[in-house]
């Protein structure tokens, strides 16, 4: 009777699953594998503040010219606010205004880029830069380093570099030394290095932007130098002196101005994060199922943003790490500390990597066992005792961090990442165990736990079930049937073959 | 690998998936297991039913009321302490003396001499809930302490060996006697390590045992025989399993009872969810029994009639019963 609900059940969820997945997969166009040959980058910069009294008006520098990428699409999305791009002396800037606002505000601009070598630097020749007003002794510092240089350089791109290089002196000469004695910031310095190109005459200016690579939830703008040598833009690292931009930079803004402009709001924060997806299939696939007029895609996770869609895709292998449990536990019957346990530490996994992890994991399990069994000698109360082994387990972790932070290995850095207390009731279950069934069924159920451990993140970390999870969260709804199934499971479990061998052999 | 679980399956092995989803969650709702998980309460359930019980000295509850500890044993030699939530015989502590000298110190079933303080600080931890299922706070027993019975004396090392009999739907469907081990410390739990005997429903012989799940013929520590043996009072033994069934109401329940020298069967504990090692003790699997009672249930039968029907469908398997003597 419950075993038919548990089928119909079942069965209704892995129609309705495979059904949605087939639609957005044949009629739609999702991909099903990650698409490796056309990574898009979306850029999407959150601009937080607290809203004055008054009105609000936020000027944010976005991307105008950007050498080896060119744009997808571009939006903004905030709530009740005029938007408008505008041309100023520093490229393309959003403006966003509002006449009144409450509270804490927060403005999203969002821009997709892909690769492409064959967008070039498309500027005119700019002017000689004229003179800049500096004042003494600044002055005489910049004259006598302006000419020491030049002496030392053929052209503006040996100039450059060779100023970079006394710059950049560990041991630098006392001009360089005041010159950079206000510096605090690359930004700062690279400024500081415009100012004396331009007293040499040389077209100079400040470039920040981002290296692109994978997927970053808080990324740092980096400064660039770039000079003109009146027939083209060259750029130099500000601290090598190399002539090169990093891999895959992008520009996002060039000149000494600031990136954002807040008026009538306080506690300005900006914030961005970076994201490589397929959105190029996605986004063919969306356009394609608004002109059919489906609804499919308003559920995409892709419409979140970028900051919640990195942690679902996290979130959304913790079922895969749940399925892989059931299988364990009750079809292979293997024996774990604590129902979920192992699919957590398998998540602490995901960063630390399986054999530091792993490392790590048994390493703190191993010292917070010894220490439990320390305390036992106290005869500590239940409750402080639990608490005794969590503190053991915090400092513990804070040693491990610290040790290895000297000894150089930033991996043990990692062991933050383990979920403390679990690790605190792991060693307490372990302990106990120890003590009434003895070493070797702790070891088993501490070993049952680090297995079960293991193989849910092999399946946590593969890449294209997490693509395809991603993509088709539907399938979801297949892995809960499985569950269901798991659940109603009435046969041996495959230990229990080996349990019960008297019985079947005899 | 298919052929092995194929095997077990015909001799009808019951597994765990298959315990929990077709027997323990559609036989026991989960109202009912306090009724067992407390042993306070099943010990009074026993009581009412008329049930032969070992006699309750005192209960502590509170941490406050530990230092009643010495007026409960005031003037007694010997007694156990129990968690009343304790599961798989853990916190259980067994006092068989005290010191001649100094009454204060005592002496565990292991021989080993312990002082007031330490029997104290383990009385707290018990009210504090390390034995307990859910770790929540508990109460300790101090309850009567059987003197066992001679008759399991040299299959035994230290340590009570009791009698487990599974009751299903109120019929006795499979039996076992558990004999401690040095290695279980005196303990008559398998999973600690103890040995347990298939019981020949029909005659209460005992037949061989198995340890650590493997089939033995002798006590490893005394070297006695352990198939053979007869059990003392067997028709009372299945007939007060058989109650356990009316008293609490759970459709698969494990029944514990040790035999007392001098008060026979004494029901101990009872258990919602027996292990499936009875069934490599008894050298077959439980789901044939359990369909032959399902087939022949009727609900109006007394424990009287139940255990006779026990008796004469469950006769050990034919070629374990041919015993070594």
């Amino acid at each position: 009777m419950k075993q038919r609900y548990v089928y119909l059940l079942a069965a209704f969820l892995t129609v309705i699953g495979m059904s949605v997945f087939i639609f957005k997969w044949q009629v739609l166009g999702f991909p099903l594998v990650e698409d490796q040959e056309t990574p898009v980058w979306t850029i999407e910069a959150a601009v937080n503040f607290d809203s004055g009294p008054g009105s609000i008006k936020v000027q944010l520098h976005v991307p105008t010219l950007t050498p080896g990428f060119r744009m997808l699409n571009e939006n903004s999305v905030s709530r009740g606010y005029g938007f408008s791009l505008n041309y100023g002396s520093g490229g393309r800037e959003a403006q966003w205004a509002i006449r009144r606002a409450d509270g804490e505000q927060t403005i999203y601009y969002r821009i997709s880029v892909y690769e492409d070598d064959s967008v070039d630097q498309s500027d005119t020749t700019p002017p000689f830069p004229p003179l800049p007003v500096i004042d003494e002794p600044l002055k005489t510092a910049v004259d006598v380093l302006v000419s020491d240089v030049r002496d030392h350089s053929a052209d503006t791109a040996s100039f450059t570099t060779e100023l970079l290089r006394r710059v950049n002196d560990p041991s630098p000469d006392p001009n360089v030394e005041l010159l950079l004695s206000g510096v605090d910031s690359s930004a700062d310095f690279v400024g500081a290095v415009t100012t004396i190109l331009a007293s040499a005459r040389i077209p100079a200016r400040m470039v920040r932007g981002f290296a692109l690579s994978g997927r970053q939830r808080s990324a740092t703008l980096v400064a660039w130098l770039e000079v003109h040598d009146g027939d083209q833009w060259l750029y130099f690292n500000p601290v090598t002196g190399e002539e090169s931009l990093p891999e895959r930079f992008l520009v996002w803004w060039r000149g000494n101005e600031q990136l954002l402009n807040v008026e009538g709001g306080s506690d300005v924060e900006v914030g961005f994060a970076i994201q490589r997806n397929q959105l190029d299939a996605v986004a063919i696939a969306e356009t394609h199922a608004s002109q059919q007029g489906t609804n499919a895609v308003d559920f995409s996770l892709y419409s979140l943003p970028i900051q919640t869609q990195a942690v679902y895709s996290v979130l959304l292998m913790i079922p895969i790490g749940a399925l892989i449990m059931v299988i364990m536990r009750n079809l292979v019957g293997i024996d774990a500390f604590g129902t979920f346990m192992p699919v957590l530490i398998a998540l602490a996994f995901r960063e630390t990597k399986l054999f530091w992890g792993v490392v790590l994991f048994t390493t703190l399990v191993a010292l917070g066992l010894s220490i439990r069994f320390m305390l036992d000698r106290l005869r500590l109360l239940l409750v402080p005792r639990l608490s005794a082994v969590l503190i053991v387990v915090v400092m513990l972790m804070l040693f491990i961090s610290m040790t290895s932070h000297r000894m150089g290995m930033e991996t043990g850095l990692s062991v933050a990442l383990f979920p403390m207390v679990i690790i605190a009731m792991t060693i307490e279950r372990m302990s106990v165990v120890w003590e009434e069934r003895g070493a070797a069924d702790a070891m088993r159920a501490g070993l049952g736990s680090l297995v079960v451990a293991i193989a849910a993140y092999i399946f946590m970390g593969m890449s294209w079930l997490e693509h395809l999870i991603f993509t088709f969260p539907e399938l979801l709804l297949v892995i809960l049937a499985m569950v269901l199934l798991a659940g109603r499971y009435t046969g041996y479990r495959l230990t229990e073959l080996r349990r019960f061998k008297a019985l079947s052999t005899d | 690998m298919f052929e092995a679980a194929r095997k077990l399956h015909r001799i009808g092995v019951l597994g765990l998936n298959e315990r929990n989803a077709d027997y323990i969650m559609r036989l026991n709702p989960r109202r009912l297991y306090p009724l067992v998980d407390d042993k306070v309460l099943t010990k009074k359930l026993a009581l009412e039913a008329g049930m032969a019980v070992p006699d309750l000295y005192g209960i502590i509850a509170h941490q406050g009321e530990v230092r009643k500890f010495a007026d409960i044993v005031a003037d007694r030699d010997s007694f156990v302490i129990k968690p009343a939530r304790g599961s798989g015989g853990d916190g259980i502590l067994v006092v068989t003396g005290r010191g001649k000298r100094k009454r204060g110190n005592y002496r565990l079933s292991s021989g080993l001499f312990v002082s007031e303080g330490e029997i104290l600080h383990h009385i707290s931890n018990t009210v504090g809930g390390q034995y307990s299922l859910s770790g929540n706070r508990d109460t300790a027993l101090i309850e009567y302490c059987v003197h066992f019975d001679p008759t399991f004396a040299e299959v035994s090392y230290q340590g009570v060996p009791d009698i487990r009999v599974v009751v299903y739907r109120g019929y006795p469907a499979m039996a076992m006697v558990r004999l401690p081990t040095l290695a279980s410390d005196g303990k008559a739990n398998l999973h600690q390590g103890a040995i347990g005997a298939g019981v020949d429903l029909q005659t209460g012989e005992t037949l061989t045992g198995v340890l650590d799940n493997n089939v033995v013929d002798e006590h490893p520590d005394t070297g006695a025989f352990i198939a053979g043996l007869k059990i003392p009072r067997w028709d009372f033994i299945l007939e007060s399993s058989a109650k356990g069934y009316d008293v609490t109401g759970l459709g698969y329940l494990g029944v514990d009872m040790v035999i007392d020298r001098d008060r026979g069967p004494l029901i101990l504990e009872m258990n919602a969810r027996p292990g499936l090692n009875i069934q490599i003790a008894n050298g077959t699997g439980l789901a044939n029994r359990l369909a032959r009672i399902d087939e022949s249930f009727a609900p109006e039968a007394t424990p009287a009639e139940r255990a006779a029907f026990a008796r004469g469908e469950f006769p050990a398997v034919a070629e374990r019963q041919t015993s070594l003597f």
